[in-house]
């Protein structure tokens, strides 16, 4: 958590600096959806992310240096820098991806999940996709077509609460995301997304079940953007009260280092440690990235075909 | 004032001189539209009017052919143009062809506003530029508009057409300004599908539509210092094609280079050189036709390769002295 986080804050830095091209989406504040996710995963196992993908990729175990290096343009970057932010994939770890089109990964790791069944690899795909996603087509298409055909999929709802300046009340009917999978005979549950260990616990649980040949399963993890939806949001559809709140009260990385600290005996000396790691570890990654070589035009003749 | 303002301008006029006209689209509300195309138009016409949808293209295109079957005239935005690509279902099978397949008893007065083009470091998903897939289907209209005087003129015509029609906006055209002659009525200000010449010359001429007519007109000043004097053709709608204004002028200049920031194959250029060579034109070409277009990629990222794959003043500009020296 602490990596993603500062690997985020390290691009609205470079951002302001422009070193960076385009629009970003940050994912401060969501950082256990990620981390409580893939952790419970194996090797091996596959997920698909979305444009706010930073979380879910570095979680997934990628190279900071080489996400870093993506987003600075660089040839050395996951994507030769033809990505960018919304584009990150480290297919050979498993991450087949972000995604710039809402819900167009969902589709996707159905057919990712149809692999591990019909090849018997005994994996599973998770599925990342905001609340918003939930109301395109390709969320319900997927959900129906992964429950009638038993795929080993998780559909993975990272509620932020807001789709843009959607909130969720004005644009989901039926109150939420989880209340959906019932229609599709699948298993869901809604956990606290600001509790690293709610949302470890509840992915364990469904991917046992998923492993198992049960099919799909939903977990819907209710979390908070402190950032605005991109680098242009004026955030004119919530209060400054409420994000607040949130940053105040329910932080997820505060929570999980309180808890340590309270509950299990870790020493605060070993939390501001585990702080000062990441730190470097991100701040390395910048350096190094820096350094690279830049993505080069004279590649591109030809580049969209295998 | 501004691009985005003008058809902001267009927008209001629309909303406040016709109660049939109604909204919809991603964040068009408060939010005002990722480019603030819409700003403030919730606050002046209401919820009911300028409708936040949630995030479902297909349903946002199917609700404007319901809606405007029914006696609205619905003005509905795809955030970026290539989301459109989730919604062609309502667009291309039903929206294009219910008048005719229902024997002209029915009409489709709908308009799509979709921003699109490269430019925003945004990469392959959302810098597109699509339109020469709708202007493959007979029953659409098709407008891209590149000043923002026809922002504003486009769209006030494309909504008082009895037809589906799809506004292209290019993304890094929103913040151009230009003196713009307001309208005060939602009478269409000019027709659908007339081409202008915006430049006169007699060298070689230029056809263009959207961003590219702004960096033709740059590619002909600087041309002119070399000697060579070129015509800029804009052809503003792109279904129907005024292909006789490019006629005309081929006829006067000899020579035709078309650029676009999509890519060449199967695209807008091929049908303007057919549309050519397919007439008398054919007999006043001093040298071979030219393409400049985007690279037959998907957009990228980075900032040099994003460059090199959208054509610039620069390789207009090359392409037209190769043409006069050919
Ligand atoms: C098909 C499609 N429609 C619209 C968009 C523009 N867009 C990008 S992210 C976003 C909001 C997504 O909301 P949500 O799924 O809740 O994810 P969050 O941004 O909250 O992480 C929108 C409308 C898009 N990228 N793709
Ligand atoms: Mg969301």
């Amino acid at each position: 958590m602490l990596e993603i986080r500062y690997f985020e804050e390290a691009l609205e830095e470079l951002f302001s600096r422009g070193l960076l091209h385009g629009t970003m989406h940050l994912s401060i504040g969501q950082e256990a959806v990620a981390e409580g996710v893939c952790a419970a995963l194996d090797d091996g196992d596959y997920i698909t992310s979305t444009h706010r993908g930073h979380g879910h990729t570095l979680a997934h175990g990628a190279d900071p240096t080489a996400m870093m290096a993506e987003l600075m343009m660089k040839d050395t970057g996951y994507c030769r820098g033809r990505g960018g932010s919304m584009h990150i994939a480290d297919v050979a770890n498993g991450n087949l991806g972000a995604n710039g089109i809402v819900a167009g990964s969902m589709t996707i790791a159905t057919g990712a999940a149809l692999t591990q069944q019909m090849q018997g690899t005994g994996k599973v795909v998770a599925c990342f996709f905001g609340d918003g996603a939930a109301n395109e087509g390709a969320f319900h298409e997927s959900l129906n077509l992964a429950a009638v055909w038993d795929l080993p999929v998780l559909f993975i709802c990272e509620n932020n609460q807001y789709g843009m300046s959607m909130s969720q009340d004005r644009s989901t009917a039926g109150g939420s995301v989880a209340a959906r999978s019932a229609a599709y005979g699948m298993p869901g549950t809604r956990v606290d997304g600001n509790d690293v260990e709610a949302v470890y616990e509840a992915t364990h649980e469904a991917i046992v079940a998923t492993r198992r040949g049960d099919g799909p399963a939903l977990i819907e993890c209710v979390t908070y953007r402190y950032r605005g939806h991109s680098k242009s949001d004026r955030n004119l559809y919530r209060t400054q009260d409420e994000i607040e709140d949130w940053r105040t009260h329910r932080d997820p990385i505060e929570r999980f280092a309180g808890k340590l600290v309270a509950e299990r005996g870790v020493a605060q000396s070993n939390i501001d440690a585990a702080r000062e790691t990441a730190r470097s570890k991100i701040r390395d990654a910048v350096q190094a990235a820096v350094k690279a070589p830049d993505a080069d035009p004279a590649d591109l003749t030809g580049a969209a075909y295998a | 004032m501004r691009y985005a303002q003008s058809v902001n301008h267009a927008l209001a006029l629309l909303l406040e001189q016709d109660e049939r006209v109604f909204l919809a689209g991603e964040d068009i509300g408060v939010y005002g539209g990722a480019f603030g195309v819409t700003d403030g138009l919730v606050d002046r016409f209401g919820e009911a009017r300028v409708r936040d949808t949630p995030i479902s293209e297909e349903a946002i295109a199917g609700l404007a052919v319901g809606a405007a079957i029914t006696g609205m005239l619905p003005i509905v935005e795809m955030q970026f143009s290539d989301f459109v690509v989730n919604a062609m279902d309502p667009i291309v099978n039903q929206a294009a062809k219910l008048h005719f397949m229902y024997g002209g008893n029915v009409e489709v007065p709908m308009v799509i506003r979709l921003p699109g083009g490269g430019g925003t470091g945004a990469a392959a998903q959302h810098s597109q530029s699509l339109e020469a897939w709708f202007a493959h289907i007979p029953g659409l209209k098709v407008v891209a508009p590149a000043t923002a005087q026809d922002a504003q003129d486009l769209l006030l015509a494309a909504v008082a057409d009895p037809n589906p029609v799809l506004v292209f906006e290019h993304k890094l055209l929103y913040k151009n300004e230009e003196s713009v002659e307001l309208r005060t009525s939602t009478a269409a200000p000019t027709a659908l599908g007339e081409a202008v010449i915006r430049r006169a010359g007699t060298d070689l001429t230029i056809v263009a539509y959207s961003i590219m007519v702004g960096k033709a007109l740059e590619a002909a000043e600087r041309l002119e210092s070399s000697g060579i004097s070129a015509e800029v053709v804009d052809l503003r709608s792109l279904r129907p094609l005024d292909i006789e204004t490019v006629r005309a002028s081929v006829r006067r200049t000899g020579r035709l280079l078309v650029t676009h920031e999509a890519p060449a194959a199967v695209g807008i250029g091929a049908e303007v050189v057919a549309g050519v060579v397919e007439s008398d034109a054919l007999d006043y070409l001093l040298a071979p036709v030219a393409r400049v277009c985007g690279k037959p990629i998907p957009m990228p990222y980075a900032k040099a390769l994003e460059r090199a794959t959208i054509p610039q003043v620069e390789d207009v500009e090359l392409a037209a002295k190769e043409l006069l020296n050919a």
